[in-house]
């Protein structure tokens, strides 16, 4: 990340419709990660910094919880000094699940309001809903790709740009919804993240920086187009 | 000639990359992790797998001594090492490696033990198998950022 005289720049720097506020622009957002597997916490640590996120990252349910200061030690209710921004968790962990830890930072009336993100390795439907049920903002079927990843990245702008409305994002959150369960019922060609694996932005090798801004935030999920096949983005890749 | 040479180790990637994609051993999740290369995190792939070898090897290792353990009954263990396994095996793009895992696993909710003696013996041939064409991988790699170092030494 440049830094020039007293301004940061975000490194993916075109996202264009953004209108930031001051104060956005400076911080970055930051997201706790938990999951017990080290590949996993090593690839959605990495996901996360390449899109210019600020990670912690933790190995477990009671450890995401004393880091946000909420566990059971302390009888208060935490306070986000922190600033954490997104969570995005593991479902199965040993002790306690990611579901688990959702439920705990839903019933905590300060962490309630960031945005939590589950990834399972499994596609099962009703954990699925119960997740959403439970107040989850979406449900990423691994392997997380950067797409899902820029996905989830728009919750936390979203809920800065209050301004917006919180109509259109109550909206955006029943598109997405009945998106995920309408799209298991057809098994529409459209990719929520559960059923299909999220097409990468961009097929060619160059570095990261220069990939496709990420989707303003009116738009859906972006859906797959003929560039995204894996056996095109595989010819494109060795060609290089 | 160190044209020629970094040329050659280039088409040597693509050979073995082509075949790995091909015969179904790594799939797109591999190409993702690659993308996410660059100048500051130039290893990042070498770093992830190597992670991946050794929480590999030791699920394989429980996962054998579960079952030569002539008292075995613990399918539920089993099963917990299998999922660990299938994620960081679908995280890293080990495709025929998670598949292998998920017939395991099913052997193993029938407890049939003889099934599962047979998928592990096939797990570890096929880890065996993808860690010896990963570190040829990275080998050519290697080869290919010292061909590039001398061509194009830095400049202070």
């Amino acid at each position: 990340m440049a830094m020039n005289g007293g301004v940061t720049w975000r490194r993916t720097e075109k996202i264009d419709g953004f209108n930031f506020s001051p104060t956005d622009t400076t911080e970055e957002v930051h997201v706790l990660a938990v999951d017990d597997s080290l590949v996993d916490r090593k690839v959605i640590e990495r996901l996360l910094r390449i899109s210019s996120c600020k990670v912690t990252a933790v190995d477990s349910g009671i450890r995401a919880l004393q880091f946000l200061g909420l566990d059971e030690e302390k009888n208060n209710d935490g306070f986000n000094d922190l600033k954490v921004d997104l969570i995005i968790t593991d479902y199965c962990m040993p002790g306690m699940t990611g579901y688990e830890l959702l439920k705990k930072v839903k019933e905590s009336s300060v962490f309630r309001e960031i945005p939590v993100v589950i990834m399972s390795s499994e596609n099962v439907l009703a954990r699925i809903d119960r997740c959403l049920e439970e107040g989850a903002e979406d449900f990423i079927v691994k392997p997380v790709k950067l797409s899902d990843v820029k996905r989830i990245k728009d919750y936390t702008t979203r809920e800065f740009r209050a301004v917006e409305g919180e109509e259109k994002e109550r909206s955006r959150k029943g598109i997405n919804k009945r998106k995920l369960r309408d799209s298991f019922d057809d098994l529409s060609p459209s990719p929520p993240s559960i059923l299909f694996p999220s097409p990468s932005p961009s097929p060619s090798p160059t570095p990261p920086q220069s990939q496709s801004p990420s989707p303003s935030p009116a738009s859906t999920p972006s859906s797959p187009s003929p560039l995204d096949s894996p056996t095109r983005r595989l010819k494109m890749t060795i060609s290089e | 000639m160190l044209g020629l040479a970094a040329d050659r180790l280039r088409a040597d990637t693509n050979r073995l990359l082509a075949f790995l994609f091909h015969q179904g051993i790594l799939d797109e999740q591999f190409l993702q992790l690659q993308q996410l290369e660059d100048e500051t995190s130039p290893n990042f792939v070498s770093e992830v797998v190597n992670i991946y070898f050794h929480e590999s090897e030791k699920l394989l290792r429980n996962l054998r001594s579960l079952l030569m353990d002539k008292e075995f009954s613990d399918y539920n263990k089993m099963g917990i090492h299998l999922n660990q396994f299938m994620g960081s095996s679908s995280s890293i793009g080990a495709k025929r490696i998670r598949n292998v895992c998920v017939a395991f696993r099913a052997a193993s909710e029938q407890n049939n033990r003889a099934g599962c003696l047979r998928a592990l013996e096939l797990l570890e041939h096929e880890y065996c198998f993808l860690k010896n064409k990963l570190h040829e991988l990275f080998q050519i790699q290697q080869q290919r950022a010292l061909a590039a170092a001398v061509r194009y030494p830095m400049q202070n």
